[in-house]
């Protein structure tokens, strides 16, 4: 494991906070894109068209 | 365009036009500071022209879903739109007017306000001309954030969130011009650089404005 | 309905279809060796300590939260001048993208400035205008949220956008004038003086690319996803009508 010294918990907040930031957001994109692109699908196969 | 001027003046100042409303406000705020920060002279002094900038800015807030929301709902808008006078000027004006009705009574009762707050002697000339050339910029800004928002039904929270960070660099300089004055140090660039937003604002803004009507009303 | 309705966006849909699994990989690739490059790799700096570990989020951060601005901007001039939906939905789609970026910069700057400032916050000219361009997004986002018509909102984010622009360049100077600060100058200046190690520079790059790319594969997810939520909106009309 890496040597912090007195700094770890700095560092490693900032890491954490930033990772946790990043990964909030693309949860929410893949979420958002997948919750959509099923909605459109559903809606053209009801619709009877493809594509 | 002088008649819609007095027209847009006669409106704001009649019974229910709200003109008395934004006044009542800015001397409201600024009683309750000392009632928040204490009745001790020096910090009050020292405080005093930022208070009253963000007091100013904030009155002059209140009112301004006034500028095009009553003549979106009548219909008066679309009119003023199609009307032979470009719909950049009815902007300019309707701001104008704007100010002549916050903007230019702020001014005036702020020196007022400041004995209230303690403000030192230099800083009375200060913060009355930093106020009148800075609150223009304040109603043109304004007029551009109405406009974008003059189709929204419950558009005045919104417009808060759009115009309070436009107004952020008028309100530097208006406020650290009036706070030199007060220190009796030289204020003669921020009066400078907020002159310039001034007219800059003046200028360009009515353009946007009116860019933003025409798509509303399309 | 004419067939020009969709067909930049179905040409944007194919194009991305295709880029967007290597661009994404090789967003985790890079993302992941620079970090792991600066967290577990890096020598200590003398003054800095650990602390100049948190630069190779920080930098890359506030890197992108501008050039996420820039490009909402480049966006809106395109859509107002050419009429471009997928423009427009672009913008739509990295403005969330830019205000995480922004709001990692201030917490990992926050977090870096309690050791070595001895201060959470301090009204730096920096770390004011970082904050106010994150009001700025908040504000362009609230707009895209308010109003139905996407027509109606793409035009008029636009127009706030280049507004915005204006006048978050003069914030920007007039908190400069307003107050003298004590951050850090441009880490990657040519000017001599505060120049950064060598050992500094390489992982931080790679964790600017890495960031590049994720801002890159993020708004290209989204843009699609804004893409097919406005071809559903279309056909729900459509499907009113008949």
């Amino acid at each position: 494991m890496v040597e912090l010294g007195k700094y770890a918990g700095p560092v490693l907040a900032a890491y954490g906070v930033s990772l946790g930031l990043v990964l909030a957001l693309v949860w929410l994109t893949l979420w958002k894109s997948r919750k959509m692109r099923r909605k459109l699908e559903t809606l053209e196969r009801e619709m009877g068209l493809h594509g | 365009m002088i008649a819609l001027l007095l027209r847009d003046l006669r409106l704001a100042t009649r019974a229910g036009g709200g003109f008395g409303l934004g006044l009542a406000f800015f001397l409201i705020v600024t009683v309750l500071v000392p009632f928040g920060v204490g009745p001790e002279g020096g910090t009050l002094a020292r405080i005093a022209p930022g208070i009253l900038w963000v007091g100013a800015l904030l009155a002059s807030l209140l009112s301004l879903d006034r500028i095009f929301a009553l003549d979106h709902e009548d219909g008066s808008l679309d009119l003023l739109a199609t009307a032979p006078i470009p719909l950049e000027s009815v902007v300019a004006v309707k701001a104008l007017a704007h100010w002549l009705t916050t903007g230019l009574p702020l001014t005036l009762a702020a020196p007022m306000l400041a004995v209230l707050l303690n403000l030192p002697g230099p800083g009375f000339f200060w913060l009355t001309v930093s106020l009148a050339l800075g609150t223009p910029a304040l109603s043109y800004i304004g007029a551009f954030g109405a406009a974008l928002t003059v189709g929204l039904k419950r558009g005045g929270l919104l417009m808060s969130l759009l115009v309070l960070p436009l107004y952020i660099p008028t309100l530097i300089y208006g406020a650290d011009c009036a706070r030199r004055g007060a220190a009796a140090l030289a204020a003669g660039t921020p009066l400078l650089m907020l002159v310039a937003i001034t007219l800059g604002a003046v200028a360009i803004l009515p353009f946007a404005a009116a860019a933003a009507i025409r798509v509303n009303l399309r | 309905m004419s067939i020009w309705e969709y067909a930049n966006p179905r040409k944007f849909m194919q194009t991305s279809a295709w880029a967007l699994p290597w661009v994404a990989g090789l967003a985790v690739v890079t993302l992941l060796t620079g970090l792991v490059w600066g967290f577990f790799f890096t020598v200590d700096d003398y003054r800095q300590g650990a602390t100049v570990k948190i630069l190779f989020v920080h930098v890359p951060a506030a890197l992108m939260a501008v050039n996420s601005w820039l490009m909402m901007l480049v966006c809106s001039l395109i859509w107002l001048i050419r009429r471009h939906h997928v423009s427009a939905l672009a913008a739509k789609a990295a403005a969330p993208v830019g205000v995480t970026m922004t709001l990692i910069a201030l917490f990992t700057g926050a977090i870096w400035g309690q050791p070595m400032w001895g201060t959470w916050w301090a009204w730096d000219p920096r770390l004011t205008s970082f904050l106010i361009l994150f009001l700025f997004y908040l504000g362009y986002i609230a707009l895209w949220e308010a109003i139905e018509d996407p027509d109606t909102a793409a035009d008029l984010t636009s127009v706030l956008c280049l507004v915005g622009s204006i006048f978050a360049l003069l914030s920007r100077y007039a908190v400069n004038f307003w107050n003298q600060g004590l951050h850090q100058g441009a880490s990657l200046s040519l000017a001599p003086g505060e120049r950064m190690a060598m050992a500094f520079k390489l992982p931080l790059y790679v964790a600017m690319a890495g960031f590049v790319l994720l801002f890159v594969t993020l708004v290209l997810i989204r843009t699609r996803t804004e893409i097919r939520a406005r071809r559903l909106r279309a056909l729900e009309a459509r499907g009113r009508m008949a």
